[in-house]
């Protein structure tokens, strides 16, 4: 059984969540092949060649992949497709947007968004926003798999020498031009990835406000996150949302601030190791998932966190 | 341009769901029913357009059991000049509603497909990415903003890293996230004329399409349940608490 796992990137790194679909790929049982599609393969090419068992890293290069559109990397994965019973990618907004274009065209039905492998056509996939969990077979020839980068430790770069090899890129389907890209990170350790998220929700109150959650935040070198409430409220942007529509965590530490804890924002940050919440409502569902509760006025419980964490942060150098 | 909207009945998004003893799934019986939030927003967002006078038409198309006429009832009631309900069971998967929606395009031949990005039962996030394809047609998924000029879609979606602006050719496909708008509540004269107007019926065979089953549900449970944990006096205990008894704070 051979496996083909797609690796997505972002600022010329491959993507954690592609990472961590190589993790789940080792419970399938057979070589591991990747594909980079991107104008400028090597920097990612190199660190999946780099990563243990890895077997072949291709490379499609060409201008029209640089943004990783659907239609064409789509087409560069059908290409290889016929050599594969597996195709994965992390189910990232790259990876929902891409694979079932491909699975449509390999006449498959996709399997989105898993969170365990059973057996070789078994798996586990949250449904209902993550209030119920559904094992499900599937009967295609093929299988392709979102995989949820949550539920498998992502891998680590090292002990692999894989061979890299290019293939045909493909050329532009010229259906979509792509017009330009508002990113706005780069500021504090990546949401989906940090041992800590600090998130604030529509109690948080204003945008000035917010600022105070990302300065606690930035004491602990802990990521922003935020409910959809927040984010409507325009109190920092879409990308910091954790939900079912936004971003699943799953940190060493969530400490919602604000946040009521609808099922819906639930369904993104259940799986935390530990979840803290402050709120003004001590009727706040998200009490019935916190570890720890403080009912409090946020304003003044930001202020004391700001205070006493600015006077003893992370050491240096801590991911924590 | 005529525009197709596809829209999905499922579990009201503020009923919390039932998962059945005998773990063949989520009780579906005496609970309330509406149409997918995600849907309501792309019918809104087709609507729109009509009353803008950039659409001629708005087909709303609704597969499942007769039940789902409920739906069809209410996106005539927002504004959709048609609805289209094609009998099946329930539980298609979207491969087969892709398919259903390709068959529905060569009939109509819409210039603008709006689905939801995703139904909140199944979460799949597929359908409109799998009717793109089928129809060799671009994409935009997630998009929360959206304007057309000169043929053409220009969409704003949101992705993991902030937005992305595309400009998609039509015919073509548009996903819609929650930011995009506030669809409207239908006002009563207009649920009163919907509840009398024609809904144009068809079935799968009448498409040629058969649905066959891919991925079969074995088993349906519930998550492992979080328990509420303590209370605390003050944030200063919590400090104390997150770095010394769970360990989680440096």
């Amino acid at each position: 059984m051979s496996i083909l796992i797609y690796a997505e990137h972002d600022a010329g790194q491959l993507s954690s969540a592609t990472r961590s679909a190589i993790t789940c790929a080792q419970a399938l049982d057979g070589p591991v092949d990747m594909v980079v599609c991107a104008s400028d393969c090597a920097s990612v090419a190199t660190e999946a060649a780099q990563i243990a068992g890895i077997r072949q890293v291709f490379t499609a290069e060409a201008n029209h992949l640089a943004t990783q559109p659907p239609e064409g990397v789509a087409w560069v994965l059908e290409s290889l497709a016929a050599n594969y019973d597996y195709v994965l990618a992390g189910a990232t907004s790259h990876g929902k947007n891409i694979f079932p274009r491909l699975a449509a065209r390999l006449d498959v039905q996709q399997i989105s968004d898993i969170s365990g492998v059973i057996d070789a056509q078994t798996f586990v996939r949250p449904i209902y926003a993550g209030n119920a969990l559904a094992t499900v077979r599937s009967h295609d020839a093929q299988r392709v798999i979102t995989v949820r980068a949550t539920a498998f430790e992502p891998i680590a770069t090292g002990g692999g020498d894989a061979s890299i090899s290019p293939i045909e890129p493909g050329s532009d389907s010229a259906l979509v031009e792509h017009l330009g890209m508002q990113l706005s990170g780069g500021e504090g350790p990546e949401l989906t990835t940090a041992d800590i998220v600090i998130s604030g929700g529509r109690g948080v109150g204003s945008q000035e406000n917010f600022a105070l959650v990302k300065r606690v935040a930035d004491h602990q070198n802990a990521a922003v996150g935020a409910s959809r409430a927040a984010v409507d409220a325009g109190y920092i942007t879409n990308d910091y949302q954790v939900g079912q529509t936004g971003k699943m965590v799953a940190p060493k530490l969530y400490l919602a601030v604000g946040i009521s804890g609808a099922i819906q924002h639930m369904a993104g940050m259940r799986e935390s190791q530990v979840i803290a919440a402050i709120n003004t409502d001590p009727e706040a569902p998200i009490f019935e998932v916190a570890d720890y509760g403080l009912v409090q006025d946020l304003m003044g419980a930001l202020q004391e966190l700001d205070g006493i964490l600015a006077e003893s942060p992370a050491p240096i150098g801590e991911s924590a | 341009m005529k525009v197709l909207v596809a829209v999905k009945r499922v579990v009201d998004a503020y009923v919390k769901i039932r998962v059945a003893s005998d773990g063949s799934g989520v009780e579906t019986a005496n609970t309330k029913m509406s149409m997918n939030p995600f849907d309501e927003i792309a019918l809104e967002a087709a609507i729109r357009l009509v009353e803008s006078g950039q659409a001629s038409e708005v087909i709303a198309v609704s597969i499942g059991p007769d039940a789902v006429q409920e739906q069809l009832r209410t996106a005539l009631a927002m504004g959709a000049q048609r609805a289209i309900h094609i009998d099946a069971s329930a539980d298609l998967e979207p491969l087969t509603v892709a398919k259903t929606l390709q068959a529905l395009c060569a009939r109509e031949t819409p210039d603008l497909v709006i689905l939801g990005k995703q139904a909140i039962d199944d979460d799949s996030n597929q359908t409109g990415q799998m009717l793109g394809a089928l129809q060799g047609w671009g994409q935009a998924t997630s998009v929360s903003a959206l304007e057309f000029t000169q043929g053409k879609a220009i969409a704003t979606r949101e992705i993991d890293g902030g937005l992305e602006r595309l400009a998609v050719t039509l015919p073509g496909i548009i996903s819609v996230d929650l930011r995009l708008n506030d669809p409207r509540h239908p006002k009563l004269p207009d649920i009163m004329k919907a509840k009398r107007a024609p809904i144009e019926a068809l079935t799968l065979s009448d498409l040629g399409i058969t649905a066959n089953q891919r991925l079969e549900v074995l088993e349906v449970r519930e998550p492992p349940t979080r328990t509420p944990g303590v209370r605390v006096d003050s944030v200063s205990e919590l400090i104390e608490k997150l770095r010394n008894e769970a360990g989680v704070m440096p």
